[in-house]
């Protein structure tokens, strides 16, 4: 089923026109105690403009290596990243990226984070203004425009990494279990926020999850990954209309597919 | 661990020095003329040293030169620190050439007391307020550089990350996230240098200068004024807790952000 499905994205892929991120024959070797971890291996990728991929796998598959490989911050072993065809040499504020842990600056109020970017690339003060306003509208963070980070919940400070990286024009969001440390209700929220995001814009999301329920929830395409080395192992279309039904038939039949293609199939 | 809600903070913090101010006077109370006087006696020498009672032995009226001389000596020398060691902290801590050139000097002279460098200075400055105020330099930089370089080398990694991935230079980093980042270690390293500062200015004043709040307490001691030299100890702990004051109003002001300085 993988091959097939493979096949078919394929297809789809060369109509969609060039693909924004290419990943050729990565491989990534970390040095480490006792010699070298090989975290990913001949890893393959194209992501379509305007597609939102998911990348799920078992912990230690390499899916943060190969997040942090086309962010910029670690540089393959071999191969290469394109972003928009040209090599990818360190990050840049076209693939922003969502940390897990935030990363928000903590002596800048809400606004002032959601300006970083914007004020660091030197674009005019009025522009900066307008666009952190009407991202701080986005969020729904209006009354704590003004507070810093250490007094906001976890999801409303994921709120503002993502508000940060959209206001900065990223046309790419790289995210890494952004969702993670929230609590359920908190996170199905901003799933769909991040979703309602994402249809209003041209925006292409890499997701990184291990959680099946979420990537179902949320991809066009699932890159499943396996350790020991990392490397993708399959590549499952998501043809559910949205918004999703995670009781219907279809997502559940998803689901064991999934399930059985992580941790091999049901007994 | 937090005491049960409802008690005033200024009252909590009152007890202990009531506590030992009622000690005090117990011990003393039948020696009018012991070795330790009563507090009632000190607070009188220091209405008196203030210039408030209009008695007119040696020491009356001088408290408020010796404040200022020694306020002098203490300001000065902790700014000729913080103008030294700031910079010098920042670049130990960012370059990494500066830092293995001068981090074994630095290392090595740390051990090195203050009043073991004022025979030195002594000889070197001569006698003279110049001493005094040059050993509280040496008393502040030590807090100062070594908070500095802490503050500037122990900034959180993902934020020079998250910089980076939203447009930040290389050489924008410095002024965009690590300064803003060492800044409760720099405000740590001047508020234990200026509390240090105050240590050290007694010691400065011992000798070689007439006036100061050391000097008033050496010169006290000789004539056996012991109610001067606590009055003296007095001003000195009243003096540093205010200045202390002054930097943590300054720190919070600019901390806002941080949970552990501001509010
Ligand atoms: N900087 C590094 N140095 C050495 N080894 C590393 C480094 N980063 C990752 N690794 C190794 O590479 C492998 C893949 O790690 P990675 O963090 O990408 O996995 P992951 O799929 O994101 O796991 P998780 O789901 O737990 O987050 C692991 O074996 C890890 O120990
Ligand atoms: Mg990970």
């Amino acid at each position: 089923m993988a091959a097939e499905t493979l096949m078919a994205d394929r297809r789809q892929l060369a109509a969609a026109g060039s693909p924004v991120l290419q990943v050729q024959a990565v491989h990534k070797r970390f040095a480490a105690a006792g010699g070298e971890v090989e975290a990913l291996r001949a890893v393959d990728l194209a992501v379509a403009r305007g597609e939102f991929v998911c990348l799920i796998g078992a912990s230690g598959c390499g899916k943060s290596t190969l997040l942090r490989l086309i962010g910029g911050f670690e540089t393959p072993s071999e191969g290469q990243v394109l972003m928009d065809g040209r090599p990818v040499t360190g990050p840049g504020p076209e693939r922003g990226m969502v940390f897990q842990d935030y990363g928000l600056f903590p002596w800048l109020s809400v606004r002032r984070n959601i300006e970083f970017g914007l004020v660091a690339r030197g674009r005019p003060r009025a522009e900066v203004r307008t666009t952190a306003e009407r991202f701080i509208e986005i969020i729904g963070l209006a009354r704590f425009a003004d507070a810093y980070p250490h007094q906001l919940s976890g999801g409303m400070k994921q709120r503002v990494a993502i508000a940060r990286v959209l206001a900065n024009d990223a046309a790419v969001v790289l995210m890494d279990e952004p969702f993670g440390a929230l609590d359920a209700m908190t996170r199905e929220r901003l799933q769909d926020e991040l979703l309602s995001l994402w249809s209003s814009t041209g925006l292409t999301v890499l997701f990184v999850t291990h959680a099946i329920e979420e990537a179902i929830l949320l991809a066009d395409r699932i890159v499943v990954m396996s350790p020991g080395p990392g490397r993708i192992t399959a590549e499952v279309p998501v043809r559910l209309a949205r918004p999703r039904d995670v009781v219907s038939v279809p997502f559940n039949d998803l689901r064991r597919d999934l399930a059985a293609l992580l941790h091999g199939p049901a007994p | 661990m937090e005491t049960r809600a409802g008690t005033p903070p200024g009252l909590l913090a009152a007890v202990f020095p009531a506590a030992l101010l009622a000690l005090w006077w117990g011990a003393t109370r039948d020696a009018p003329d012991g070795l330790i006087p009563q507090p009632g006696q000190v607070l009188h020498e220091f209405l008196d040293l203030a210039g408030l009672l209009g008695n007119n032995d040696s020491f009356s009226g001088t408290l408020w030169a010796n404040l200022l001389a020694s306020s002098e000596r203490v300001f000065g020398g902790f700014l000729l620190a913080a103008v030294v060691a700031l910079p010098l902290g920042l670049l130990i801590g960012q370059v990494l050439l500066v830092r293995r050139m001068l981090d074994g000097t630095l290392q090595l002279l740390r051990p090195v007391p203050v009043t073991a460098w004022q025979p030195l200075f002594l000889i070197l400055f001569g006698l003279g307020s110049h001493t005094a105020l040059l050993l509280v330099t040496l008393g502040c930089f030590y807090p100062i550089l070594l908070n500095t370089v802490f503050g500037v080398r122990n900034v959180e990694p993902r934020l020079f990350e998250a910089a980076a991935m939203l447009g930040v230079s290389r050489a924008a980093m410095f002024p965009k996230v690590v300064l803003p980042s060492a800044l409760p270690g720099i405000f740590t390293g001047l508020r234990l240098g200026l509390g240090f500062a105050w240590v050290v200015i007694v010691v400065g004043e011992i000798s070689g200068v007439s006036t100061g709040l050391g000097a008033m307490i050496t010169d006290a001691r000789e004539v056996s004024r012991t109610d001067v030299v606590i009055a003296g100890m007095v001003t000195i702990g009243l003096a540093g807790f205010l200045s202390d004051q002054a930097i943590l109003l300054a720190s919070r002001r600019l901390l806002r952000w941080s949970p552990q300085h501001g509010g």
